[in-house]
């Protein structure tokens, strides 16, 4: 029992419900606070003296369950999954309402739940959820606009939990009730094994389902539409876990599945251009999320130890970054009350602190040398050079500048520079600060990690954390001088925009992106087919209306007292008739014989 | 809007305040990227695609004339989608309202 309830998925999920519960007078919020920030503490602590292999096993109609298998690639993302929801939850102490870190840790949990999960069925358990209990991070913001987010954003969660649950309805049918079918594993492989290639519509339902909460290309908006509409807090907890999971299934159950090279390597490139014109300065990382998503989504495509070890990298180092990069924009939003980069301006002079550690993560997102990214997105640039993918290279080169631009200097720049908007706020609250120099300090740390191990000779725990043994060398005199050439000079060319007025101002607007095609268009046809409806409702109602009438009319015509068939008849007329029918009737029976 | 005027707001002029001191900013950024070009020079690089006779990735100054003219084209791209894509804030709000508008 203790097994169950004190597995990673659990003990966070029913720890958070536990503590929501707990009354008040019994539990202060401090004391409160202190122990959610203990679940994720004691829940790492107890999983790293676990060893790789199968926990929290029980039989449900038949099938065994595995809520905990524990092997090289779920690890790594346990780890960075704790890490997130202490961040997070350090983070969300800035209002007295405890609402948020609870459902934080909460989802936090459902998360661990989905990369521990060692079956399909377990998956699809904390897959759905996630996204429930994500949604109500997106409402808790409580205005208009994070009420419609939050309800669309929970349709296309729903949406990728029917494909997943068809899906694994779908395999059950085909390969039959064979032990193990419902093992979460290669599935290409397994499909493949049961003489099922790809084409199967099993495998491709799970992928899709897979696809659509990593942010793949026209199934992306969700995120764009749904993430900048949720409180400071609820965007840091939301950006670490949902993408992320997807991120890992993909890498568990499609890796080397080569459409997922050029799907990824479309994500990399599309958001950059419109991040490029967005005002919303959340939205600029939304945007910019899809892009790193791309980077894993291709090292997966490519599939060798080097990529794979490269996408898991990347995530871990994203749910940093990027988290330290939405808690600074968080952190604006609670001081200033919005985030749009054409009324922001000059706030480097009211929040150092935020400023500098929004940098840090800035430099993070860009891959400099020192720095995170540099030390896991070149894995994945390596390994599709060192497969031959000449354009795809290209494409991830001119991302890595283009991530830089919108980023890396977009964000710092219209937030805490350009020009002064006269905005003079507070610095943000002691608890923001902490989260975020823990962020910013972890992330710190993966890019330093290889420069020591190169100098001192000392060992690289992150790389050591990875799902296969690392043979590679970051600190190159080629990749340094590479990558700063890039990045240096893709920032002339922002500075050379700006100083010849040819950059494009930010301008409070709306840009359309495929949500549109549910948001405008389908709402559109919704109300077309609608009017239809009534139409002929209308038109039926009053057609059928008038025949009824009409029909009423004639009856009463004809059976009314005064008709035809309804009145008094006089008995002779009517003997007479029978006398008519029977001389009718012998006539014919007379003819017939005949 | 003028950046003096707002430096004093709060009660202090800073060192960015000062319209010079931004454009010393992009000097020295020049001539940072100057210096990084230079680099190229200090060391030799071995191509892996022979694409483009190897300069692609093997050859001097590839990577600043991708990272500039890329970063340059990403941004006037960009700028012409709004021609397309760009709408008023309250774009979705207006449910029944007319969806040309800008």
């Amino acid at each position: 029992m203790a097994e169950f309830l004190l597995s990673p998925p659990l003990l966070l999920m029913l720890g958070s419900v536990v503590l929501a519960a707990a009354p008040r007078n019994v539990l202060p919020r401090t004391v409160l606070r202190a122990l959610l920030l203990a679940l994720p503490v004691y829940s790492l602590w107890r999983f790293w003296g676990l060893d790789f292999g199968d926990y929290a096993q029980f039989k449900l109609f038949g099938q065994t369950l595995t809520l905990v298998r524990i092997d090289p690639l779920s690890r790594i993302f346990v780890v960075i999954f704790h890490l997130a929801a202490l961040i997070g939850s350090i983070y969300s102490f800035y209002v007295k309402d405890n609402f948020q870190p609870l459902v934080g840790v909460f989802y936090a949990g459902s998360a661990l739940g989905v990369v521990l999960a060692g079956d399909l069925w377990s998956l699809f358990l904390f897959w759905e959820v996630a996204a429930v209990s994500s949604a109500l991070l997106v409402w808790v913001r409580r205005s208009g606009r994070a009420a419609g987010a939050g309800l669309r954003y929970l349709g296309m969660q729903m949406v990728s939990g029917v494909l997943l649950l068809a899906g694994i309805v779908l395999l059950r049918h085909e390969v039959g009730a064979a032990p193990g079918w419902a093992e979460f594993r290669n599935l290409t492989g397994f499909l493949e094994d049961g003489g099922l290639g790809f084409t199967n519509l099993a495998a491709t339902l799970i992928f899709l389902a897979f696809g659509l909460k990593a942010a793949f290309p026209l199934l992306h908006s969700w995120l764009i539409d749904a993430y900048p509409e949720s409180t400071p807090a609820g965007a840091v907890f939301l950006s670490a876990f949902t993408t992320k999971f997807a991120i890992y299934a993909l890498a568990r159950a499609f890796p080397g599945q080569s459409e997922l090279i050029w799907i990824g390597g479309l994500m990399t490139a599309f958001p950059i251009f419109f991040a490029v014109i967005e005002n919303d300065l959340r939205r600029v990382l939304a945007y910019s999320m899809t892009n790193q998503l791309g980077f894993m989504v291709v090292g997966i495509g490519i599939g060798t130890e080097l990529a794979i070890n490269g996408a898991v990298a990347h995530a871990f180092a994203d749910i940093l970054f990027k988290g330290l990069l939405f808690m600074a924009m968080g952190a604006v939003l609670y001081r200033v009350g919005h985030v749009n980069g054409s009324d922001l301006g000059g706030l480097y002079k009211s929040m150092p602190i935020t400023t500098g550690l929004c940098i840090i993560g800035a430099a993070s997102i860009s891959a400099f040398p020192l720095f995170s990214a540099f030390a896991t997105k070149s894995l994945i640039m390596s390994a599709a050079v060192y497969k031959e993918y000449f354009w795809l290279w290209l494409v991830l080169l001119f991302a890595s500048a283009g991530v830089f631009h919108h980023a890396g200097i977009k964000i710092p720049f219209f937030a805490f520079f350009h020009h002064d908007s006269g905005i003079r706020c507070k610095e943000a609250p002691r608890s923001m600060i902490v989260a975020m120099v823990l962020a910013a300090a972890a992330s710190m740390a993966i890019g330093l990690f290889p420069l020591a191990e190169m100098w001192f000779g000392t060992a690289n725990p992150f790389y050591e954390l990875l799902p296969y043994p690392v043979h590679y060398e970051v600190y190159t005199t080629t990749h340094v001088i590479t990558q700063s050439q890039l990045l240096f000079f893709s920032a002339l060319a922002f500075a050379t925009l700006m100083r010849t007025g040819l950059y494009p101002p930010e301008l409070r607007s709306v840009n359309l992106d495929a949500d549109w095609l549910y948001r405008r268009v389908g709402l559109r046809i919704w109300d077309g087919v609608a009017a239809a409806f009534t139409a002929t409702h209308r038109t039926g109602y009053a057609v059928a209306g008038r025949l009824a009438a009409a029909a009423l009319e004639t009856a009463q015509r004809h059976l009314g007292p005064q008709g035809f068939l309804g009145r008094s008849w006089l008995t002779a007329s009517m003997a007479l008739w029978v006398a008519v029918l029977l001389a009718a009737y012998l006539v014919v029976f007379y003819w017939r014989l005949g | 809007m003028a950046h003096e005027d707002h430096g004093k707001q709060g009660g202090k002029t800073y060192w960015l305040d000062r319209k010079g001191n931004v454009a010393k900013v992009f000097y020295a950024l020049i001539l940072i990227d100057v210096l990084w070009l230079a680099a190229d020079f200090l060391y030799k690089k071995k191509a892996e695609f022979d694409a483009w006779g190897g300069w692609a990735d093997g050859g001097f100054g590839f990577y600043p004339v991708y990272g500039f003219v890329g970063a340059f084209l990403l941004v006037l791209a960009a700028k012409q989608m709004r021609r397309v894509l760009m709408r008023s804030e309250d774009y979705y709000e207006r449910r029944r309202g007319g969806g040309s508008s800008t």
